[in-house]
Order: structure tokens, then C-alpha cells, then sequence
């Protein structure tokens, strides 16, 4: 018997390529509604962390449960429990990846069917009326309802990565797992994006995400895992794990994290990059002149 | 279907040939004894054969093009034809007969696909990859396997049918090339057919479709194992047909779209369509019959580019 805090339980989770260890050992819970973000070097085990989790990579140490069901279980576990199917497990998980080409031009609603597949009774006899509602449904919460008929190919970025969280949310799962969603969008369609999924976790969904950009985590998370050489090495709310110096250690460069005062007197903390050699005082070009808002803005630094 | 029925070196009218099956069935004294023995030795089984084999690379091709995420993708990927191109040689070669010749090609389809399956599992990473690279590496080795054939092989007689019988043709079919060609192929049609809606899962590629909760390992074996049945009982009895496995699904995605639920079975109407067309042309073109295998690759060509060029944003 275990005894489960949090919806999802990752304890003790080990895992890798060929045998060799990337991800040496997490473990942290995720609660329904949680928005959860992971940041870290590049190579430092966070997408491989997510694999592990939605079971892609066999897990050479610990376990997954979710609702104190065994989702994952490296071999051996003690536990002796059998993780559940990939099928059931797909109604656990819904795993969002990057935007990424896909060879042939399939519509939009066909797309976000395939988010069917593991309700499906049986994949020759194909989606019933319920099924169609489910992905419509799911298309009018990322308000791609009126391009259903359009070919997911010729889309914007943007508007893809939508159809792909319709895709996951019609799957009905209880986790939405995300390794960059943002990584190749602009900015306008990236805050599209990230809006969306906080208005999703604000309705309870959990999300775990995998994130470059610390703005991110600022903007949406309530919960951040730090991680760096395969391990957890920070784990908080964003504004106390998103420091100068923690931001500094895990990439090794030169950022200053501010707090910058908005017109309408809200308080936000801002990544600022600078590059080697210079200072938060003397820097030229575009990099870290903060100005937010408009330039008539009296903003206000505060050294974090 | 019907058209080719009428057409041929001995013509008939659409009356005359009613009229000849109805006697035929009847046991009625026949109006035409020569259209009737063109008709149910030499058209129908013809026809049927044609119809069957274009369906079945139009199925093949079009599973390989979802299953490897890649429209450039043709049956024999894994080399199938090459090894059925062996097996059918190496069965000329030991002067065997017609029936050998088609068993010996249909295993040897069977073998190089296993092979490469083989060698798949042996190689660990990427499972599209390992399934290409083997594809490569079994097709060359079944390759040369075939040139060493044609190298020894008798100049005069065997070499010739060889050569014929590697460009492709359905000049030798026959009423007994039906029947075991019915199985295979049945079952090829069912297992593939039956993966349609898993084989656009399988199109976002491998951690998705996974996540999606495909068993994705079960799906690339059953699609495997249909399309090689289909690829190796079609170059079994018609040998090489290039072409169609590649331009064919591209035809009807361009008419009905990629959704495989809806792509197969347009695919194989619309592969038996172009391969009864072609076969046609092969026929009545030229007093001496073109090899199917050659024709294909020649309309195939300027038909593709015209796909492409209509339908340029997407496959």
C-alpha cells in the first residue's frame, strides 16, 4: 500500500538511452490544476525525463503512479505491480510535443480525432457520434472550431500547436505533458499558446511542461522544477526558484532577473540576458534595455 | 474491367461478349467458340489478375508511405522485389516451371523481408531507420544475388526470359494463377486494411502515436506482414511493376485526401483503374506486347509530374 499525495507521484525515477543514465533519480507530485514547468540546460534530462514518464523510455529505477495507479514501473520495482497499457495509459497522459512537419496534409478535425484513439472499441470500426463530439468539443476550447475543415499542413504555427492541445484534450486525459510547445512560434503566437494552456490548468487540467524560456514558467507556472545534470536541484513556486543566481548556474550565463513595476502597478519579474563581458549598466543593442511598456514607463529594478 | 474484356487481338462487341457468357453459363451451344476461349482463358483470368495486383502495390505503397511518415516511399522499401527478383531467377535458373517460378518468387519476397525485420531487431535505435537501413542492405545483397544469376545464366535462353520476366508483364496469366494468388493477397488486404485508422496515428511518427496509446510495434508488424504479402504475391505472378505503389496513393490522396480510412480502399479502386489502363496500352499498342513494367514507368513519369505540379502544398 502507498500512500499517495498528489494526483501524479514520480518518486525516485531513473532512466535513459542504451543504459545509460540521464535522469538519475527525481521525484515530485503534481496535484490537479498544478502547472508544473520544468527548466534546464540543454542535455540536462528534462525531455528525457518526460519520456520516462509517459512510459516512451523504459525507467531503469522507480515508478510513476497517477491516482495511485502504476503508470510506469521500472523492471524489477518492487512493487510488483504491472504499469497499466499503453492504451489506458494514453487516457492518463496526453503528451503535446513540438510543432513538427508532418508528411501529408490531413484537415484539422481528422487530427484532433486521433485524439480518439485509445477510447476507440476497436481501430477498424472507427469513431462514433461520441467521439465526434469529443473533438469538437475540444476544438471550440482552443477556438479552432471554425478550421476544422482546413488542412492542418497550410496552418500557422500557432494555430498547429492548438489544433495538437484539441488533439490532447479530446483524448480526456487527467496530465497535459508538453516538451516546448512554444519552441518555434513567435511571440504573439506563443503567448497564444501559453494563455490557452493556463486557462486550461486554471479549469483543472495539470500541466507539466518542459520549457526554454524562464518567462514561461513566470507567466504560467505555480509550481517550477529546476534541473541540472539529471537531477531536481531546485523545486518551488517561480518566484522563488527563478532567481539571478539559480538561472546563472543551470545555463551558465549572464541574465539578471528584475522586477520590473508595470503602469498598471502590477509587480512582474523579468529574465534580462546579457552577454559576457557586459554589465546590466553598460549594454548596447537590443539585449536587456528594459523598458516595458512604453518608453514614458518609470519602471522600477529591484536586484533579485 | 469491362472495356478490357472487349478489346484485345480478337475484338468483341459488348453484345457478343453478354451473349458469350450467357451461353457459357448456360451450356448452351456457343455462338463464338473462339471468343469464348479468348474470353475465360486468356481475358477474364487476365483482367482479374491485373485488377488484383494494382490494387494490391497501390495498398502496399500507399501503408509504407504512412507507416515510414515519407510519400517516397514504394513496396519494395524492404526489399521485397529484390528478393522476389532472386527467387524467381534462381527458380529460371534450375529450369523449373511456371508454378515454381511464382513460389519461388513469393518466398523469396517473404525472405528478405524477414531478414530485414531481422535485422532490425538486432540493430537497436530508431525502428524506421534499423527497417530502411536493412531494406537497403538486404535489396543490394538480393541484387547482386540476381546479376551473379544473370551473369551464369545461359545467354540464349535463359538470360532473355530472365531480363522479360524482371521488366514485368501479365502475358503468361492463366485461369490456375488465380486461385493462389487469392490467398495471400486476402489476407495481405485484411491486415492492411484493417490498421487504416492506426496508419495515421502512425503518420505524426513514433512518441505520438505511443502517447496516443498505439501499440506501435504490433501495428508496423501487421502492416509489414499484409504489404510483403501483397508485394510478393504480385511480383510473383507479374514480376517488376514499378511505379504504381509510389504514383497511385498520390493520385488519390490528391482526390479524397490522406485520411487512410478513406485512402485504401480508394486506392486500390483507383490502382486497379491505372493498372488495367496501362495493361490495355500494353496489349494493343504494339503488334508485339510491351512489358506492363516498362509502360507503368513511362506514363508513370509524366503523370506524376503532373500531380505534383497540381498538388504542389501537400501529398
Amino acid at each position: 500500500m502507498i500512500v499517495v499525495d498528489g494526483m501524479m507521484k514520480v518518486t525516485n525515477l531513473h532512466t535513459g538511452y542504451h543504459g545509460k543514465e540521464v535522469v538519475r533519480g527525481i521525484s515530485f507530485t503534481v496535484d490537479r490544476g498544478d502547472f508544473t514547468c520544468i527548466i534546464g540546460a540543454n542535455g540536462c534530462g528534462k525531455t528525457t525525463a518526460l519520456k520516462g514518464i509517459l512510459g516512451l523510455l523504459p525507467l531503469s529505477g522507480g515508478a510513476v503512479t497517477v491516482d495511485g495507479e502504476y503508470v510506469a514501473v521500472a523492471a524489477g520495482h518492487r512493487s510488483g505491480d504491472d504499469p497499466v497499457s499503453a492504451k489506458e495509459r494514453a487516457k492518463v497522459f496526453a503528451y503535446i510535443p513540438q510543432v513538427h512537419a508532418i508528411p501529408f496534409p490531413f484537415i484539422v478535425s481528422d487530427v484532433v480525432l486521433l485524439g480518439r484513439t485509445p477510447h476507440l472499441k476497436s481501430s477498424v470500426a472507427g469513431v462514433s457520434k461520441a467521439d465526434m463530439e469529443a473533438a469538437y468539443s475540444a476544438m471550440e476550447q482552443m477556438g479552432i472550431a471554425s478550421i476544422a475543415r482546413e488542412e492542418y499542413t497550410a496552418l500557422s504555427g500557432g494555430q498547429q500547436q492548438l489544433v495538437l492541445i484539441a488533439r490532447a484534450l479530446a483524448q480526456e486525459p487527467k496530465i497535459l505533458v508538453m516538451d516546448e510547445p512554444t519552441a518555434s512560434l513567435d511571440f504573439g503566437n506563443q503567448q497564444l499558446v501559453l494563455s490557452r494552456m493556463r486557462d486550461l490548468s486554471r479549469r483543472g487540467m495539470a500541466v507539466v511542461m518542459v520549457t526554454h524560456d524562464p518567462h514561461h514558467a513566470l507567466l504560467c507556472a505555480n509550481k517550477v522544477l529546476v534541473m541540472d545534470d539529471g537531477k531536481i536541484i531546485e523545486e518551488g513556486s517561480p518566484e522563488g526558484t527563478i532567481t539571478t543566481e539559480t538561472l546563472k548556474r543551470i545555463y551558465g550565463a549572464q541574465v539578471y532577473v528584475a522586477t520590473v513595476k508595470l503602469d498598471s502597478g502590477d509587480e512582474v519579474k523579468s529574465v534580462i540576458p546579457l552577454l559576457r563581458q557586459m554589465t546590466a549598466q553598460g549594454n548596447r543593442g537590443g539585449h536587456g534595455t528594459t523598458t516595458p511598456g512604453n518608453t514614458s514607463n518609470r519602471s522600477v529594478m529591484k536586484d533579485n | 474491367m469491362l472495356v478490357s474484356l472487349l478489346l484485345g487481338s480478337y475484338f468483341a462487341w459488348p453484345s457478343q461478349v453478354v451473349a458469350d457468357v450467357i451461353e457459357h453459363f448456360n451450356g448452351s451451344a456457343l455462338t463464338d467458340p473462339k471468343l469464348d476461349v479468348a474470353l475465360f482463358n486468356i481475358r477474364i483470368p487476365r483482367v482479374v489478375i491485373v485488377v488484383l495486383v494494382g490494387m494490391a502495390l497501390s495498398v502496399a505503397g500507399a501503408s509504407y508511405q504512412g507507416m515510414f511518415k515519407n510519400p517516397l516511399v514504394s513496396p519494395d522499401i524492404l526489399g521485397a522485389s529484390a528478393g522476389a527478383s532472386f527467387g524467381a531467377c534462381l527458380a529460371m535458373l534450375m529450369n523449373l516451371g511456371n508454378a515454381f517460378i511464382q513460389s519461388f518468387a513469393f518466398i523469396g519476397g517473404l525472405i528478405a523481408v524477414g531478414l530485414v525485420m531481422l535485422i532490425n531487431r538486432v540493430v537497436r535505435g530508431d525502428a524506421l531507420l534499423g527497417l530502411i537501413l536493412g531494406g537497403i542492405l538486404v535489396g543490394t545483397l538480393f541484387s547482386s544475388g540476381t546479376s551473379i544469376i544473370k551473369l551464369v545464366a545461359d545467354a540464349d535462353d535463359k538470360l532473355p526470359a530472365i531480363t522479360f520476366w524482371l521488366m514485368g508483364s501479365f502475358a503468361g496469366a492463366e485461369n490456375d494463377d488465380v486461385l493462389p494468388l487469392l490467398i495471400p493477397m486476402g489476407i495481405g488486404f485484411a491486415l492492411v486494411l484493417c490498421q487504416s485508422w492506426n496508419l495515421n496515428v502512425m503518420s505524426f511518427g513514433e512518441d505520438e502515436a505511443k502517447s496516443l496509446g498505439l501499440n506501435t510495434s504490433l501495428t508496423r508488424t501487421l502492416v509489414i506482414i499484409g504489404a510483403t504479402l501483397l508485394t510478393a504475391s504480385s511480383i510473383a505472378v507479374a514480376g517488376i511493376i514499378g511505379w504504381i505503389g509510389l504514383v497511385v496513393p498520390h493520385l488519390t490522396r490528391a482526390l479524397v485526401g490522406p485520411n487512410y480510412v478513406a485512402l485504401l480502399p480508394t486506392t486500390m479502386l483507383t490502382g486497379a483503374i491505372f493498372l488495367l489502363v496501362v495493361d490495355n496500352f500494353a496489349r494493343l499498342v504494339y503488334s508485339v506486347e510491351i512489358p506492363i513494367g516498362l509502360l507503368t514507368s513511362i506514363l508513370g513519369v509524366p503523370f506524376f509530374i503532373v500531380i505534383y505540379r497540381r498538388n504542389l502544398r501537400g501529398w
